[in-house]
């Protein structure tokens, strides 16, 4: 059995690991951002009075939020659990700021086919979704009061099965073209709002006990994504597969310590710098935090 | 719990619950941070962090989080035990640690953990009580130990004991003198010096362990999730000498005599790693002196 018992170590501020001399500032709602006119406005803030002048282009503010709700997006892929099963819906929990909503009509039923709407079929569709029951999904549309309503129309949507779900902040995710990943290692991710690494999908769960190897994969996996998010790198492919190299040499529960944490995450990100040169938003990506492509505190790998 | 900021939260998939990811995971001694059945997750003890106190300690035990202190005041003994002090436990789940907290909701968890306190320490070798008698029958110390959830992040149970514990090693009680004079008339003089304190010895202090039934095997240092999939635990309180001196079955579900004796077992073999590693760190810790870098709660 292991035990390890320490002394608390003071973090540095991750400003000052990074090497970065951004300043930031902390502000709540009501707070005054600036009296300056040489500002533009930007996301998160409003115009009250003399406050906040707009006027010619200059620098840009942007107000990022502590604890970021998931806006969803068209075509957004995500994973949800089932919360609520309602006459002609199920109610969906997506860590967004109010409850998704997937319709009976549009399911893929067992056998691929795509069934049409009668009042049996209504009654036999709370058979498949229960509460509590977790499934990947895409965004059909937004509504205006920001619900959004999904569909499983494709057969790689449906009921996720045995595997791990790590609900990390939304902004730490990036939005990417390809959202099903298979990684060299055997397990898939899909990132969404909340990450999952699983063995199967499909419509009917998947309950047969994991291997060990599998296992192990899926823990590996579990805690690089979760020293990534302590030490706020953002999340895609690269980045955790990177991660999950540099980590490999350790034992899995040792991932979680602090300064092995530290150590696998700088690595992390030595590579992808080394990867993707410096500065600037590289060519059909944009900023994570604030979604402009041409955005000048735009980083591949730091969410600020 | 979900959190948006710094932290990533797990959750497991609800479908089938005897069957899940957790569950088959301690059938081959690897759960799903890694860990093996009987291993702790990395534990930060810290001493003397609240100054007006006469001893205090925080434990972080993963996303647990566990502050004690402990107040020494005097009083009058006890009716049936007027030679010795006694100890007074209180605790209280701060809003913060949980929603579920929130209001009036955390007084039962706290009058049961106050309650299973007050069992393990309830013994005559646990601390010496006689060292905390002034004068017989008339004053004596009284160790009001309060304990503050900061943060619940699973095996609370575990955590209280070792702050509890530490915060205990940390107590300074002032000296004092009991002067008579012609009369018999007591008078009860503090001694002038700052640093002439009486230290407890915590040696025979008990710490809990907690072990966790999941599916057919049992795991020590639950998460929430695991806590969450378990249906039943034993709390196991164990002294540095491996000796047991309290026991006690929590959840619904039901153990099996021979499933008591084996976790029973695992509890002692764990309680006594537990104590030499907290020994070790509180020696380490006073050690280094009252010029040691304090961490407290901004670090």
């Amino acid at each position: 059995m292991a035990m390890e018992m320490r002394l608390p170590v003071a973090c540095k501020p991750l400003s000052e690991r990074l090497g970065q001399d951004t300043k930031k500032h902390l502000v709540v709602p009501g707070d005054t951002i600036t009296m300056d006119t040489g500002f533009m406005q930007g996301h998160g803030m409003h115009m009250e009075e003399e406050k906040l002048i707009v006027s010619v282009a200059g620098s840009l503010i942007c107000v990022k939020a502590l604890k970021p709700r998931y806006i969803g997006e068209a075509g957004d892929i995500v994973v949800g659990r089932i919360t609520e099963v309602q006459q002609k819906r199920w109610k969906v929990e997506t860590n967004s700021g109010l409850d998704s909503v997937l319709l009976f009509s549009p399911m893929n039923l067992p056998g691929g086919e795509l069934k049409r709407r009668s009042t049996e079929d209504e009654l036999a569709m709370t058979g498949f979704l229960q509460e509590g029951d977790l499934i990947g999904a895409e965004v059909q549309a937004v509504f205006s009061d920001g619900a959004v309503s999904l569909h499983t129309r494709s057969l790689k949507y449906g009921k996720l099965g045995q595997g791990v779900l790590v609900q990390v902040s939304p902004s730490l995710v990036k939005r990417q073209k390809i959202h099903f990943h298979d990684l060299p290692c055997g397990a898939s991710i899909y990132p969404t709002p909340e990450h999952k690494e699983e063995e199967a999908g499909g419509f009917t769960a998947n309950l047969e006990p994991v291997s060990l190897a599998d296992g192990e994969v899926i823990s590996w996996l579990r805690n690089c994504i979760i020293s990534l998010v302590t030490q706020r790198t953002m999340l895609y492919d690269t980045s955790i597969l990177y991660c999950y190299e540099a980590s490999l040499p350790r034992q899995i529960k040792d991932i979680l310590k602090p300064e092995i944490m530290e150590e696998i995450v700088m690595e992390t990100r030595q590579r992808l710098l080394e990867q993707e040169g410096e500065g600037g938003t590289p060519e059909g990506q944009d900023c994570g935090p604030c979604r402009s492509e041409d955005c000048d505190v735009w980083s591949p790998y730091v969410a600020q | 719990m979900r959190d948006g900021g710094r932290k990533a939260s797990v959750s497991m998939g609800e479908v089938g619950k005897r069957h899940s990811y957790i569950v088959m995971g301690p059938l081959e001694d690897l759960r799903v941070d890694g860990r093996g059945c009987e291993d702790y997750r990395c534990v930060e003890v810290e001493t003397d962090v609240v100054s007006n106190t006469s001893g205090s300690a925080r434990v972080k035990l993963g996303h647990t989080d566990i502050l004690v202190g402990v107040k020494a005041e005097m009083g009058t003994p006890k009716l049936e035990k007027p030679n010795e002090g006694y100890l007074e436990f209180f605790v209280d789940c701060s809003a913060n640690a949980t929603p579920e907290f929130e209001g009036r909701g955390g007084d039962d968890l706290g009058t049961e953990i106050a309650n299973t306190l007050y069992r393990i320490f309830n013994n005559k070798s646990s601390v010496d009580l006689k060292t905390l008698c002034i004068s017989p029958r008339e004053h004596c110390w009284v160790l009001y130990v309060d304990v503050l959830l900061l943060e619940c992040g699973g095996n609370l149970f575990d955590a209280i004991s070792i702050a509890v514990k530490a915060a205990l090693f940390n107590t300074s009680i002032p000296r004092v003198r009991v002067l008579e004079d012609e009369e018999g008339s007591k008078d009860i003089e503090l001694s002038d010096d700052p640093y002439d304190c009486i230290r407890l010895s915590v040696e025979n202090v008990p710490c809990i362990v907690t072990l966790c039934k999941i599916g057919y095997r049992h795991v020590v240092d639950a998460t929430l999730q695991e806590e969450a999939c378990s249906l039943a635990s034993l709390l196991v309180s164990v002294t540095s000498k491996g000796v047991v001196t309290c026991m006690r079955k929590v959840g619904k579900g039901s153990l099996d005599p021979e499933s008591i004796f084996e976790m029973m077992e695992t509890g002692k073999r764990v309680g006594k790693v537990l104590h030499a590693s907290l020994q070790s760190v509180l020696h380490k810790e006073e050690s280094l002196g009252p010029k040691r870098q304090k961490v407290g709660f901004l670090g």
